[in-house]
């Protein structure tokens, strides 16, 4: 990784292209971050920063965090996240990264916390059939049959069951930079994102990328 | 307003003529063909209009060699070059779906004889 920032999903919208084509968008509000911290090979055996977001009014910060972040002289930040990169060279602990390290048509990685749904059946959760609804059948959403008797005699590993569904880590691969507002700190990124309205992403380049 | 809000107000068109279900409208669209466009219009009566902000659309029916034809516009999209009213139509209803249904004298509109402007 090259580069990343973390941010806040706003929400979706659209935009129009010259041609009348309609792109749909999440507007993340990425950044500005500042790097907290600084890890390196020699001292701790990899490569990264560590970065803060939205800043935590001091009077609510605990002491342990405004000490941490006292380097950076920003003061404390309610969100803290590693972002491990190939080079950190060029940066210093109190750099401000802003949402102008990414360009428009750019290739990204998002990561965010998946909307959650609570305890769900085998229909919701892995797209099982279920039984028919009418004539009698008494079968309607149950998983069925998950294994044999005699042998193996115990039901495989990975077995696809009912449990919670989302409210999980999850990163969307390739998603392409639409537009930046580097003034309002704004990336349009073509697509949905992992999470809720409100919610934490990291915005990475992409492993990917072309 | 939040931050979306400006993002889409950004996009809207300020200098919309208004019109109405029932008025007929003629709506020039661009057409972009390899490197050249062009101006195509499509003149009918407006059947419908969802709105939504920037996502507002328009729907415009027309009877073509005797096939009723409908188009939905996008109503701030760049290719909808300029909407232009022909007639404004007094009708009671804000969706006219009932008009796929008449044919010839029975699907006429009337003129709306007062226009508050």
């Amino acid at each position: 990784m090259k580069k990343g920032l973390i941010g806040k999903k706003l929400g979706m919208t659209q935009i129009f292209v010259e041609d009348g084509r309609r792109i749909p968008v999440t507007v993340v509000e990425a950044g500005p971050c500042v790097v907290v911290q600084k890890k390196t090979m020699a001292k701790d055996g990899y490569n990264a920063i560590q970065v803060g977001f939205a800043a935590k009014d001091a009077a609510r910060a605990t002491r342990p965090l405004l000490g941490h972040c006292k380097a950076a002289g920003k003061g404390a930040f309610s969100h803290l996240r590693e972002l491990r990169l190939d080079d950190v060279d060029s940066i210093n602990v109190g750099d401000v990264i802003s949402a102008d390290v990414f360009a428009a048509g750019d290739t990204v990685d998002v990561t965010g916390t998946s909307v959650g749904k609570g305890y769900q059946g085998v229909i919701k959760r892995w797209g099982f059939r279920g039984g028919r609804s009418s004539h009698g059948s008494n079968f309607h959403r149950a998983p069925g049959s998950i294994g044999c008797s005699a042998y193996p005699s115990r039901v495989f590993k990975n077995k696809k069951m009912p449990g919670q569904l989302g409210n999980e880590r999850v990163t969307v691969q390739r998603l392409q930079v639409v537009r930046v507002d580097a003034a309002d700190n704004l990336l349009l990124i073509k697509g949905a994102i992992p999470g809720s309205t409100n919610g934490l992403v990291l915005i990475k380049d992409s492993i990917k990328a072309k | 307003m939040n931050k979306i809000d400006f993002i889409e107000l950004e996009q809207m068109k300020k200098n919309i003529v208004p019109f109405k279900p029932g008025d007929t409208v003629k709506v020039h669209v661009k057409i972009v063909e390899g490197d050249k466009s062009r101006i195509q219009a499509f003149q009918g009566v407006v059947i419908s209009r969802q709105n939504g902000g920037v996502r507002e659309s328009f729907t415009v029916r027309k009877i073509s060699n005797g096939i009723g034809v409908e188009r939905s516009f996008p109503l701030h999209s760049p290719s909808v070059e300029t909407v232009e009213v022909i007639t404004r139509g007094h009708v009671r209803r804000a969706k006219l779906y009932y008009l796929r249904k008449l044919r010839g004298k029975a699907a006429r509109i009337r003129e709306k004889k007062y226009v508050a402007m």
